[in-house]
């Protein structure tokens, strides 16, 4: 466990630095929630909801990098999702609880056989997980304006659908807790059982992981299967918060934000190790920082920047050999600070 | 050979998180002498040559080059200051051609462009030198192992070493190309190159060796010139205890009596382009070694029983049942474990720990739904650590931080932990330290009498003489005589049948 503690400090160093400066741009009513009209409210609150469809992308993203995978059909399997959940709605009985409950169902069922699809594309057929990904990333917007026949379906407000994105539970809105089961789930998934260093075995090596008797073909496909189903939820929960479908930029770019806060979070893109609260905080940072540039006073012009700055200084952070040359000049001169470990990543990369 | 030192390191010391793998080293290195570093793995020899070429910082200590003091903080700095090195693993690129290899980085240049044929041409001069033949322009992926080895010193030699480094070179040679490099030791020492040569077999290292220094636990034991320093006694400095020399496993054919069922039995066994067709007959509790050179057909052999590979012809029966769609998944639930010959490659995954290297093979045959509770596993873990005497005893360490030796005992822990029927060994001993080695083999040994039957390949006779029952011999991809009499079980006896029988064809 304290391996994985050391893994997530630096990240949730520069989350806490976001946060500090938010209080000190907008005061305390940054973090503390606020109550309207019997749910949870306020600007830190926000951002959690807000997060939830990319932090759904990027745990079941998390898991197809740990075998050694990357999957950039998840925005297109937003839009996919979104798409058949809207269009089931507005062609039937809109406030008809069976409806919504079909819809929801038909909606995550296309978006894991389509997980499964690409799974299986790079398990059985040994294409490359970026190009086979790549595919659909394309042809799914493609699949979702077909659903849709090129129209914006929008369901009614009254709908009980849209409460998957706006509603409550207990005061809690819907999409957080959404987030925090699927998160709940993920960890339960991966950590007790042994899923979790199968998958890591299985990105780790290869080829050992076949000689020691592994089914990694299932364990593939299983990964991908999950990031189509959390793409397709992460959709819905979109289109419920919009109240529409738009085939050509629901979940635009996503994948990339994904990939981002699964590498903030510490998890190596070659695979192996994987750390689901990382990705977490990775998400937390890249929506934090959305709301700062606009606390601190900068425009939005600014947004791609300064998330280009704080990425850096992520990475930058975990890297040991960065830490070791930042802290030289305090260094006593007969090696009072320990040298970076003998294997850390950075030289397993380097082999 | 001149008594000046060009390299002298004192008082070296390297912590890695609270393990000492350094303490106060002393190593002198002369010109024109080839100095051998021993000691078991986990003696500190890869942490020292990596401090002198700079891939570690001391922690303490002085380094000398030529009586300037010097830190190199990259084993480039240090390959500036004349110090090459030719590692175990070869570190080319195998997609490109020999030449580009030899001279990446020093490219002739004709203007802005790479000037091919020059390139060539030097190529060419630099391997003449060396008396090895080789097509410069060909991949050198198109090469075995043995010529990229080769390659690898050539390339280490024109860099104008003062000092070179070879660090296990002659691990996966043949002899004959152990023999052209000792060669090349030997020229090269007399043009005044200082060398430091790592390795495990003994016979090469009081063959061509002027010094060496041995190590233990991180600390210096002395240093001593080759022909003062017999064998044993060497052994007995490298581990520090009273050696139960690896000849007091004596043979043990005679008071072992293998059961006449037959558990797996191989008929026309065959992969094109790896093996030719042969039979084979394993028992319970029978050791078979397979003999061969590099390149004869071990390993596939291996790798097609352990259902590594498939094979396109014969059968393969396992207890009288006819295995279909062979495979490690299907192997190893029938109780067949495989520990291949490249541990790094395709037997261990570096970045998960001890703990879970052992249980991979149990956890996969279960499934992810069905874990080992934790409690059994830490047990088992526990138990087979203290039974194999893996160090550090630290199941949660990453294992790709241990020394080869106790890498090679998570392996064969993993699959010791589904009791096996049939153990297949692609040279476990290769690389490791001598007690190690003897403690694998005492293994082999104990496992056999519980009834275990057991594939045993090996790089040296030696080795597979002493610990079989009967050994099947290998010659161009091509079984070609099971030796089972006794008296048959000697190093000549396998040398001739190679020989003898290949002179047939």
């Amino acid at each position: 466990m304290n391996a994985y503690l050391k893994r997530l400090i630096w990240p949730l160093a520069v989350l806490v630095t976001l946060i500090v400066v938010n209080i000190a741009q907008t005061g305390f009513d940054f973090i503390v929630p606020s109550v309207h009209d019997g749910r949870l409210g306020g600007a830190f609150v926000n951002i959690l909801r807000n997060s939830v469809p990319l932090l759904l992308i990027a745990l079941g993203m998390t898991l197809v990098i740990a075998t050694k995978g990357i999957d950039l059909s998840v925005g297109a399997v937003y839009a996919i999702g979104a798409a058949i959940a809207c269009q089931w709605i507005i062609d039937r009985d809109q406030s008809a609880f069976g409806t919504i409950l079909t819809a929801v169902i038909l909606a995550l069922l296309v978006a894991a056989v389509i997980g499964a699809w690409n799974g299986a594309m790079v398990a059985y057929f040994g294409v490359q997980p970026i190009v086979a990904t790549l595919i659909l990333m394309i042809a799914g917007r493609g699949i979702a304006q077909l659903i849709t026949g090129g129209q914006i379906p929008s369901v009614s407000d009254s709908t009980p659908f849209v409460e998957l994105g706006r509603g409550a539970i207990a005061t809690i809105p819907v999409p957080i807790v959404i987030g925090v089961l699927v998160f709940a789930v993920l960890a339960l998934l991966t950590r007790t059982t042994a899923l979790g260093m199968l998958l890591e075995a299985v990105g780790g090596n290869p080829a050992a992981s076949r000689l020691a008797g592994i089914r990694s073909k299932g364990i593939t496909i299983l990964a991908y299967l999950v990031c189509g189903f959390c793409a397709g939820l992460a959709g819905l929960i979109g289109a419920a918060n919009l109240g529409s479908a738009d085939a050509n930029n629901g979940g635009l770019w996503i994948e990339l934000d994904a990939i981002l806060a699964v590498v903030i979070g510490g998890t190596a893109l070659i695979g192996g190790r994987f750390f689901l609260l990382g990705t977490v905080i990775g998400v937390a940072i890249i929506e934090t920082l959305n709301v700062t540039i606009i606390n601190v006073g900068l425009s939005s012009q600014w947004q791609f920047t300064a998330k280009a700055i704080v990425v850096f200084v992520v990475a930058v952070l975990q890297s040991p050999e960065f830490r070791a040359w930042l802290l030289k000049p305090f260094r006593r001169p007969d090696g009072g600070e320990p040298a970076p470990e003998p294997a850390d990543d950075k030289e397993a990369l380097a082999k | 050979m001149s008594d000046a030192p060009i390299v002298q390191m004192t008082g070296i010391t390297k912590d890695f998180t609270g393990v000492r793998a350094l303490d106060g080293v002393d190593f002198t290195l002369r010109r024109g002498e080839i100095h051998a570093v021993m000691g078991e793995n986990g003696a500190g020899k890869s942490t020292l040559i990596k401090v002198l070429t700079g891939v570690h910082d001391p922690d303490a200590g002085r380094i000398l080059l030529d009586g300037e003091p010097v830190r190199f903080h990259s084993p480039g700095q240090a390959q500036a200051g004349g110090i090459s090195t030719v590692y175990q693993e070869v570190n080319l690129t195998d997609n490109l051609s020999v030449a580009e290899n030899l001279l990446a980085g020093r490219e002739p240049r004709l203007g802005p462009f790479i000037n091919f044929r020059a390139m060539r041409r030097k190529a060419k001069a630099l391997l003449d030198e060396i008396g090895i033949d080789l097509n410069v322009a060909a991949p050198l992926s198109s090469y075995s192992i043995a010529m990229q080895q080769l390659v690898a010193i050539a390339r280490a030699i024109d860099i104008d070493a003062k000092v070179l480094i070879l660090d296990e070179p002659t691990s996966s040679l043949d002899r004959d190309e152990v023999a052209v490099l000792m060669r090349v030791m030997r020229s090269l020492a007399e043009r005044g190159t200082a060398m430091v040569f790592i390795s495990h077999f003994l016979d090469q290292v009081y063959e061509i060796c002027d010094r060496m220094t041995v190590l233990r636990n991180g600390t210096l034991i002395g240093e001593w010139a080759v022909s003062e320093l017999p064998e044993s006694e060497l052994i007995g400095h490298m581990l520090g205890r009273e050696v139960q020399t690896l000849g007091a496993l004596e043979h043990r054919a005679a008071r072992h009596r293998p059961d006449d069922d037959v558990l797996v039995s191989a008929r026309g066994l065959g992969r094109k382009g790896s093996v030719s067709p042969f039979d084979l007959d394993i028992r319970p509790g029978e050791v078979v070694g397979l003999a061969g050179l590099l390149g004869s057909g071990r390993t596939e052999t291996a790798r097609l029983i352990a259902g590594a590979d498939r094979a396109d012809s014969g059968a393969l029966e396992f207890r009288g049942e006819r295995l279909r769609g062979h495979n490690p998944r299907t192997a190893s639930a029938r109780g067949i474990g495989f520990c291949p010959e490249n541990r790094k490659t395709e037997g261990l995954v570096g970045d998960l720990t001890v703990a879970e290297n052992m249980i991979l093979a149990m956890q996969a045959a279960r499934g992810w739904a069905r874990t080992v509770p934790p409690a059994r596993r830490d047990a088992l873990v526990a138990e087979f650590i203290e039974k194999l005497d893996i160090r550090p005893a630290d199941p949660d360490l990453p294992v790709k931080n241990l020394s080869g030796g106790n890498q090679q005992k998570v392996l064969l822990a993993r699959w010791m932990l589904i009791e096996p029927r049939l153990l297949i060994l692609d040279e476990p001993t290769r690389g490791i330290d001598v007690g190690a080695k003897a403690d694998i083999q005492r293994l082999v040994n104990e496992l056999s009498e519980d009834g275990m039957a057991v594939l045993f390949i090996s790089a040296e006779l030696e080795e597979v003489t002493r610990l079989s029952d009967r050994i099947a011999v290998l010659r161009d991809r091509e079984l070609i005589d099971i030796l089972h009499q006794e008296s048959d079980m000697t190093t000549d006896r396998i040398v001739e049948t190679i020989v003898e029988k290949g002179g047939d064809k």
